[in-house]
């Protein structure tokens, strides 16, 4: 089982483990749903309709393929190795959860699945999730942490709009760990016409792999773009992590590419030296929560901590189980940035590209801006811009003492 | 024979069922919460559910959540529940502890260690809730070298394929949760209960209790009067939740008063003979 397989790109196994990591703790009561998604996934996965039916969404709806943009102010600036930004801004809902909630509601259609429930952070899934049980007349109910909607108002107002009902969550540290308790309470309650959407690469088997296999075509489309630019693959692929699917998603077309380096910018918060961070992989121990096996920010009595990031899709105590793996066997390298350097990065890539990047992927922005200029200008960095920022202006106000 | 299987021996023999109180450890404090478990089998009850408090119960309903955050907020660990359960075990040698929660606390403590020294504190069997029989064997197969039984659940969305595959593994007890969703929120549904019992029965000699939904004398007579065992447990941390403001003193008794009351009634319904 801890055996690294031939390629990198073949995991879970068929229990849905990623070496030591993932599995499916659930409750007996979800036990059956969780293996009769797997089958419907699995025939979904060899379906051609359902496959085409899914790019043609994406193609039409979402407006893939999305840009892979040289960023020439912010390479100059920098002063170092090539950057390129994969523009999952400009996907319709402004980020790349949209991928995933198109592949999740055509399952919970085949499924004969009536009613779509998720858990959001900082609004942008739950703002996806939304959107597709409206194109598809399914009723919508997403559970966010009353922090989270508090600090995310305008992603909230953008879920009613589209006719889901927001439920607060006012339990534990009023977050993403809070929402996804009260997502999986809501399943296990409603098992017989409830799919839920999970928004990242965590949960039981066979979420983080269907996830990550929905967020795939972020980085097949970039490595192909890539080499169609720049006639080679990068020397650096970089995607911000909170749960970990704009990175899974990136990281997957990579993996098996030796001469490609990865890494993963986790949430640092106050820094990964003080109690208020979101740095799982950097600062966390192997556990069990939300249904997988995977590292945690936790005690040593085994409960969770909570998490602290400016960001409210970062602010999370656990990790995809996929990244865990990928951490312990070394191919991915996990980073973190505090908040003062992601707001500081959020600045430098609007003033220099004019592209306000949400405040997730300023992150993997900030974390690239520390070693471009140690690389040589012949390299190339390809950044995953995950989302666009619009939904952040009120909370980087708030940080910059102005009053919108 | 075991703690558990010889009290269900004589339950059976009695002609009853046994009624199964849950509560959590160190809810609302260690001291109240040894008082009420130390005097929880003079007031009936025949098997007792310890909760270990974690701090994201997926499982549970607000009334459980609720349970854990007091007790979490007092200070409560693992290994202070540990030396609760040793406690108790010094003064009642025939009434079985078993310790229900969640797997990140096990895990956090080592499966090895926790399995010894739950064994050595005197816990007769774990319930552990996101643990499938798919994820089960790490600590089941360890436990049971120690003697501890893994309870396994059967639930509404258990097939009778998947019911063959848990009973076969299972020791101890099954837990049937009468209805779909988390504790303490909808009613038990008898008449499902009853199909479902008579389903299980065919499948296994193995006592089933059934507990989530049960909250009245009345809803317990009717389940003790299908099942092997009644479990309670939302109504009776909510007794907990209710009389804090009124001191410590209040909230055993008024705990206790409760947990004789159902006790009254699961023992004095008849033990209905379901057909095999
Ligand atoms: C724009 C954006 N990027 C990244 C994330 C983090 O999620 P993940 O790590 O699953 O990509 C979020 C989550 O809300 C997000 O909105």
């Amino acid at each position: 089982m801890n055996q690294i397989p031939n390629s990198l790109r073949s995991s879970p196994d068929a229990s849905g483990h990623f070496g030591a990591y993932g599995g499916r703790f659930v409750a007996e009561t979800l036990m059956p749903l969780v293996l009769s998604l797997e089958t419907a996934y699995e025939a979904a996965k060899k379906d051609p309709s359902f496959q085409a039916e899914l790019s043609g969404l994406l193609k039409h709806y979402v407006g893939r393929e999305s840009p892979l943009y040289f960023a020439e102010r912010l390479t100059e600036h920098l002063g170092g190795a090539k950057i390129y930004l994969k523009r999952e801004d400009l996907n319709h809902t402004g980020a790349h959860k949209i991928n995933n909630c198109l592949g999740q509601i055509l399952l919970a259609r085949r499924m004969g699945k009536t009613r779509i429930i998720a858990e959001t952070g900082a609004g942008q899934h739950g703002v996806a999730t939304a959107t597709v049980a409206a194109r598809f007349g399914l009723p919508c109910t997403v559970y966010m942490g009353e922090v989270d909607m508090e600090r995310q108002k305008p992603n909230v107002f953008r879920m009613r709009l589209l006719g889901a009902e927001v439920k607060g969550v006012s339990s534990g540290s009023r977050t993403l760990k809070d929402a996804t308790n009260e997502a999986l309470r809501d399943w296990v309650a409603n098992v017989h016409d409830t799919f839920y959407i999970i928004g990242s690469v965590v949960g039981p088997h066979p979420y983080p792999a269907l996830v990550r296999d929905f967020q795939a075509v972020i980085g097949a489309e970039t490595r192909a773009q890539m080499l169609d630019r720049e006639k080679r693959l990068p020397d650096l692929v970089v995607a911000c992590v909170g749960g970990g699917s704009n990175a899974a998603g990136m990281f997957h077309a990579f993996l098996d590419d030796s001469g490609v380096e990865i890494h993963g910018v986790e949430a640092a918060g106050d820094g990964v030296n003080t109690p208020r961070h979101a740095a799982t992989i950097s600062k966390g121990t192997p556990g069990v929560l939300h249904g997988a096996r995977s590292y945690l920010l936790q005690d040593a009595d085994g409960q969770i901590l909570e998490a602290h990031s400016i960001s409210a899709g970062l602010d999370y105590p656990g990790i995809g189980p996929e990244h865990s793996w990928l951490k312990d066997i070394g191919r991915v390298k996990y980073h973190s940035v505090t908040d003062q350097e992601s707001l500081d990065a959020f600045m430098m890539l609007s003033k220099l590209e004019g592209i306000i990047p949400a405040l997730e992927p300023a992150h993997a922005i900030a974390h690239v801006s520390k070693i471009a200029g140690q690389m040589k200008k012949d390299q190339v960095i390809v950044v995953c811009l995950s989302g666009r920022g619009d939904k952040d202006i009120f909370s980087v106000a708030e940080k910059l003492g102005e009053k919108l | 024979m075991t703690r558990l299987s010889n009290t269900f021996a004589r339950l059976k023999k009695e002609g009853r069922a046994a009624f199964v109180p849950f509560i959590t450890a160190g809810d609302p404090d260690m001291d109240t919460s040894f008082a009420i478990l130390e005097k929880l089998p003079a007031a009936g009850a025949d098997v007792i559910e310890l909760g270990l408090p974690f701090t994201d119960p997926m499982a549970d309903g607000p009334a459980v959540q609720a349970a854990s955050v007091r007790a979490l907020a007092a200070g409560c660990t693992t290994a202070k529940v540990l030396k609760l359960i040793e406690k108790f075990r010094k003064a009642d040698k025939t009434t079985p502890i078993v310790l229900m929660g969640y797997y990140n606390n096990v895990h956090a403590y080592g499966t090895a260690r926790f399995v010894k020294d739950v064994a050595h504190s005197g816990v007769d069997g774990l319930i552990i809730v996101d643990l499938p029989m798919e994820e089960d064997e790490v600590l089941r197969v360890p436990a049971k070298a120690q003697g501890v039984d893994l309870i396994r659940f059967v639930t509404p969305t258990t097939d009778d394929a998947r019911l063959k595959r848990i009973v076969a593994d299972a020791s101890g007890y099954l837990y049937y949760v009468s209805v779909a969703g988390v504790t303490g929120t909808k009613s038990v549904p008898e008449e499902e209960v009853r199909a479902a019992i008579t389903r299980i029965r065919a499948a296994t000699d193995l006592p089933c209790t059934v507990g989530f939904g049960i909250r009245t004398p009345e809803q317990a007579a009717a389940i003790a009067s299908i099942a092997d065992g009644v479990v309670v447990g939302s109504a009776i941390v909510s007794r907990v939740a209710d009389n804090i403001a009124h001191g410590k003193e209040r909230v055993v008794a008024e705990v206790l008063e409760l947990s004789r009351s159902l006790a009254g009634s699961t023992h004095a319904a008849r033990h209905g003979k379901v057909p095999a």
